[in-house]
């Protein structure tokens, strides 16, 4: 188990590379120029010094290996001296927003809490809801139950979140009053009234996303639990009078659990990439929105690191779904 | 997800021992009579399909929404580029049933230009995910020496984060695209090519595993040994026994297309804003969303029901495809 996890950690470096590559090409091949911006009565000459100092003058191979030295090799200095109070990575140029001159990371690790509230709950409360469904629409299949989550969950994959979104807001904000639209990230919780406010705002985007992440749960756990439930096993531990509770429970649940958990870990990069569009409707300032303020100002460096967070989240949960597939399932042996 | 269903009349097996039974009591030399005309293969996923009521329905309404959108316009000849800025912000009424927006135009008519273009635009990129998707399938499961670099490709492929790409792509090839073909061709073009180019994965994976499991069979084996050449295996041999899983992707792909061009105008990087699509409208409306909450309604409405009878009818089809299920 130790070595295939080591093997596929040095093989993930390789993939990580190759998907930075293709980031940086792109944007390299793409005629966008960062000096769009610029007022026209600003000089040809004074512009052609701007863009040095961007670093745009270097070929493309230099830009891409400071690029990588910056991500891979200094970024991650900083992050240490900044929990152990070190002084590594001082002095040293860091991958800087054209925006707004300062490390890119640095608005990074602002933004990323924001996120993180919003979609970590999502996500929680999605798989406390899926699973429950799941396995009671696989206990009593085609029940009435069973054709409701499957219409539901048909409709959650259907409805995309620009419209739920929307939907919710027309509902429960503008109809109804209950909820404010826009999400407040100021917001401070200290005492009681505050958390309900956070709590308010909180449920109209995590409703919306949860809607989404539910309904792929749970059919997944329905799927999985009904090629359990007709498994010998299950019979033997019924003929050996084992009450249903147990039999379901215990001996189903655990064995179909396997799959499912599987797919939770594979889903959490997804949901990162699908909250761009949920923050948008709800004016979370996550990383999100911060990917669509950078396309939206050019600024490549901006655009260029959070594309590759988001990749290296796809390839580090791919990797812990892979490893936690071998932990619980003794069957597979990876060495 | 269908319930498997015990038919008498069409079970095969329930068939051959009703003929049997009755050979018994038949004079000898009146050899038994067929009660029932042959059956084509598609007679039966056409039965299979038939008791799928959702994805009947799905096929229905999807049908005819296409229609409505593509034949609309014949009876709806309101120019839905036409500026009537005396009749603007007018609520559904007979002579604008959708209502107009702000500036007089008929949201119905705009309605059905959207759709046109949301519903071109999937079935486009579809096409063009499928045709990547089956050719790298067939090509890696059919040459084993290309499985292992194609695999890998996919396998990176999937890694990509898609999202941040496709916006990256809108925003940088926008202009020279506009340029090539003028600003409704480039931007068309642009969204194809970007949601095909990152969608025929899962479509590769699926038609490579089939294609290795169909080379083993021994009709291959046959066909080989009178001398088939490999383009010729391919076209006649393997592409029409993996057809099954190109066609639910297919109408999969669809759902997934017209979603992501939607999310693509809905954060301002699709079409132009004086061309309207699904998506487009959707955004404008949010604008307006205290006022006339039922701007928003019409294209998103539009939007899930498109996808949901698509993604109704891809879950029937899988069934009717799959002979395992189809027999019983």
């Amino acid at each position: 188990m130790l070595t295939f996890t080591i093997r596929r950690l040095v093989l993930a470096v390789p993939t990580l590379l190759f998907i930075a590559l293709v980031i940086f090409l792109l944007l390299e091949l793409a005629p966008g120029d960062p000096m769009a911006q610029v007022p026209l009565t600003v000089p040809p000459e004074v512009k052609e010094k701007m863009r040095l100092a961007l670093g745009l003058g270097e070929p493309a191979y230099i830009r891409f290996w400071k690029w990588i030295v910056q991500f891979y090799w200094i970024e991650p200095q900083v992050l240490f001296d900044h929990i152990f109070g070190t002084h590594f990575a001082e002095g040293k140029l860091r991958v800087i927003s054209w925006q707004t001159r300062s490390p890119v990371m640095d608005i990074v690790v602002q933004r990323i809490p924001q996120t993180l509230w919003v979609v970590g709950t999502a996500y929680v409360v999605a798989i406390l809801i899926a699973l429950p469904i799941g396995i009671y629409s696989a206990y009593r299949q085609y029940s009435w139950f069973d054709q409701l989550g499957t219409f539901v969950s048909m409709v959650g994959f259907s409805v995309p979140p620009f419209f739920s979104g929307v939907l919710v807001i027309v509902i429960f904000s503008v109809n109804l009053g209950w909820f404010p639209s826009i999400y407040d990230t100021t917001l401070k919780v200290v005492d009681w009234d505050s958390f309900m406010l956070q709590l308010q705002q909180m449920i109209m985007p995590v409703m919306v996303l949860a809607l989404q992440i539910t309904a792929q749960i749970s059919r997944f756990m329905r799927a999985s639990m009904l090629d359990n439930l007709n498994q010998d096993y299950v019979r033997t531990a019924r003929a050996k009078g084992l009450g249903e509770y147990t039999v379901v429970m215990l001996h189903v649940l655990r064995n179909s659990m396997i799959p499912v958990v599987t797919v939770i870990a594979l889903g959490v990069p997804a949901i990162f990439g699908g909250a761009i569009i949920t923050e948008q409707v709800f004016k979370v300032n996550g990383i999100g929105q911060l990917l669509i303020g950078a396309i939206q100002a050019n600024d490549l460096p901006m655009v260029q690191t959070l594309a590759f967070i988001f990749a290296i989240l796809i390839v580090l949960f791919n990797l812990i779904a892979d490893v936690l597939y071998g932990i619980l399932d003794p069957r597979i042996r990876y060495d | 997800m269908t319930e498997p269903r015990h038919d008498p009349a069409s079970d095969p097996v329930d068939t051959v021992a009703a003929i049997i039974a009755h050979d018994h009591t038949a004079p000898l030399g009146s050899g038994p009579h067929p009660d029932r005309p042959p059956r084509s293969q598609w007679l039966d996923v056409w039965d299979q399909f038939k008791t799928h009521k959702g994805a009947l329905w799905g096929g229905i309404i999807f049908v005819l929404i296409v229609a409505g959108v593509f034949l609309g316009p014949l009876v709806w000849s309101i120019d839905p580029t036409h500026i009537d800025i005396r009749a603007r912000n007018q609520g559904p009424n007979l002579s604008h049933p959708f209502g107009t927006d702000q500036l007089g135009r008929d949201i119905m008519a705009r309605m059905m230009a959207g759709g046109q273009t949301s519903v071109s635009v999937g079935i486009t990129a579809m096409l063009l995910a499928l045709f990547l998707g089956s050719f790298v399938g067939v090509t890696a499961g059919f040459f084993r020496r290309l499985d292992g670099p194609l695999m890998r490709l996919t396998d990176l492929f999937l890694a990509l984060p898609l999202l941040p790409l496709l916006l990256v792509m809108m925003l940088l090839f926008r202009e020279p695209l506009n340029a090539a073909f003028g600003p409704e061709q480039g931007i068309f073009i642009l969204i194809v090519c970007a949601i095909g180019i990152t969608s025929w994965m899962p479509t590769a994976r699926i038609v490579r595993g089939d294609v290795l499991a169909l080379k083993e069979r021994e009709f291959v084996l046959a066909a080989r040994s009178i001398g088939t050449t490999n383009t010729k295996m391919i076209t006649r041999h393997i592409l029409p026994n993996v057809l099954s899983p190109i066609m639910v992707s297919a109408t999969l792909g669809i759902a997934t297309a017209i979603i992501t061009e939607s999310a693509l105008s809905f954060l301002g990087l699709g079409f132009p804003p004086d061309f309207p699509t699904w998506g487009r409208l959707l955004f404008d409306g949010t604008d307006y969303l205290q006022q006339y909450p039922e701007r928003v309604i019409w294209p998103g409405v539009a939007i899930s029901l498109t996808v949901l009878s698509v993604n109704y009818l891809g879950d029937g089809l899988r069934d009717a495809l799959d002979p395992r299920i189809r027999g019983r």
